[in-house]
């Protein structure tokens, strides 16, 4: 039937979209981080509700006053989903290059997420430690996804560092105040030659779709879906707002217009 | 009757005392911790897993033991 072929076509003309960095593929756009959840399960439910084929996770001290306390590997099968380990309290390259060897040796990762932060206050990064540790990194073999700031130049240079990915923040970390500088993430996309996402700083799905809009591969999120009243609910919406921003992009948005236009033909009126 | 001597060490931060001759896999397992699901950094360097079960806990050594966590 006529109706049953346009729709088959339809969504084989949606479907065929994958982003890939450092030569793994991926069909999720949306990274989701696993920090500040009510419980383990809570958290896994979000990230199955988020459909992220990655998620973020940090390396700590092991409490050694309980050591039978249940760990995030019992809840989020790292088999299943791809564990990219960042460096987050880390403050000079050196500090982020011994988190990372730890993690490399606690479970083989290579693929990683550094951030190297200037000051407590606005977790802002530290862009001249953060070019050097990205160099030394993938000097010693890591693939670095690297948290930088929304500037064209800081992003280039990351990437001239041999950064696999550029992950400018939208806004600052757990701030929830969506993409305050659409000029500069579209410049850095534009500029890009390894994926670009925005990392940090998306509070709702709009925020999600916007930055999806301006081409980016990807969104890297955290607070937004944790902080949020039903994580579970908030995980499904920024995975149909990922998704949506990402077709939209790939549509090609219409021109706008100062005035109205009717969308309705003129002609025939009675 | 002769002592057990003991080793002096440094654990995440805190003092502990081990028996000399306990490897660090030994003492990860003291701490009942897999060391299958750790990472073990010994005097800023860290030890490879597969030798684990090799190396002796030494008078003096600072340990760090990590493993993976929730985070953004």
């Amino acid at each position: 039937m006529l109706s049953e072929e346009v729709e088959v076509n339809a969504q084989g003309h949606i479907s065929v979209d994958s982003w890939t960095v450092a030569g793994r593929t991926f069909t999720s756009r949306l990274i989701v981080g696993t920090g500040k959840y009510k419980s383990l399960q809570e958290n896994a439910a979000t990230v199955a509700a988020s459909g992220a084929e990655i998620v973020t996770v940090a390396v700590r001290r092991v409490n050694v006053s309980d050591p039978k306390a249940p760990m995030l590997t019992d809840y989020i099968d790292p088999q299943k989903v791809l564990y990219l380990p960042n460096t987050a309290g880390c403050f000079t390259a050196e500090e982020a290059i011994r988190t990372l060897r730890l993690a490399r040796e606690a479970g083989g990762w290579k693929l990683i997420k550094l951030e190297v932060l200037a000051e407590a206050k606005t977790l802002y990064p530290d862009m001249f430690e953060t070019v050097r540790a990205t160099e030394l990194l993938s000097k010693e073999g890591f693939e670095v996804m690297v948290y930088c700031t929304d500037d064209p130049i800081m992003a280039k240079r990351c990437e001239d560092a041999g950064a696999v990915a550029v992950m400018p923040l939208g806004a600052p970390i757990g701030s929830g105040l969506g993409v305050q500088n659409p000029v500069t993430i579209r410049l850095i996309v534009e500029g890009a030659k390894v994926p670009v996402l925005v990392d940090a700083g998306v509070g709702t799905a709009s925020d999600a779709a916007a930055a999806m809009e301006l081409g980016c591969d990807g969104v890297l999120m955290n607070t937004a879906i944790a902080e949020a009243k039903d994580p579970v609910l908030m995980a499904g919406a920024m995975k149909a707002a990922v998704e949506g921003g990402r077709l939209a992009y790939r549509a090609g948005r219409m021109a706008k217009r100062r005035y109205a236009d009717p969308s309705s033909p003129l002609a025939g009126l009675i | 009757m002769s002592e057990i001597e003991t080793h002096s060490i440094s654990v995440n931060g805190e003092h502990r005392r081990v028996d000399a001759g306990t490897t660090i896999a030994g003492l990860v397992q003291e701490l009942g911790l897999d060391p299958g699901r750790v990472a073990v950094e010994r005097n800023l360097e860290v030890v490879p897993r597969s030798s684990l079960a090799e190396v002796q806990v030494e008078d003096g050594d600072d340990y760090e033991i990590v493993y993976v966590v929730g985070g953004g």
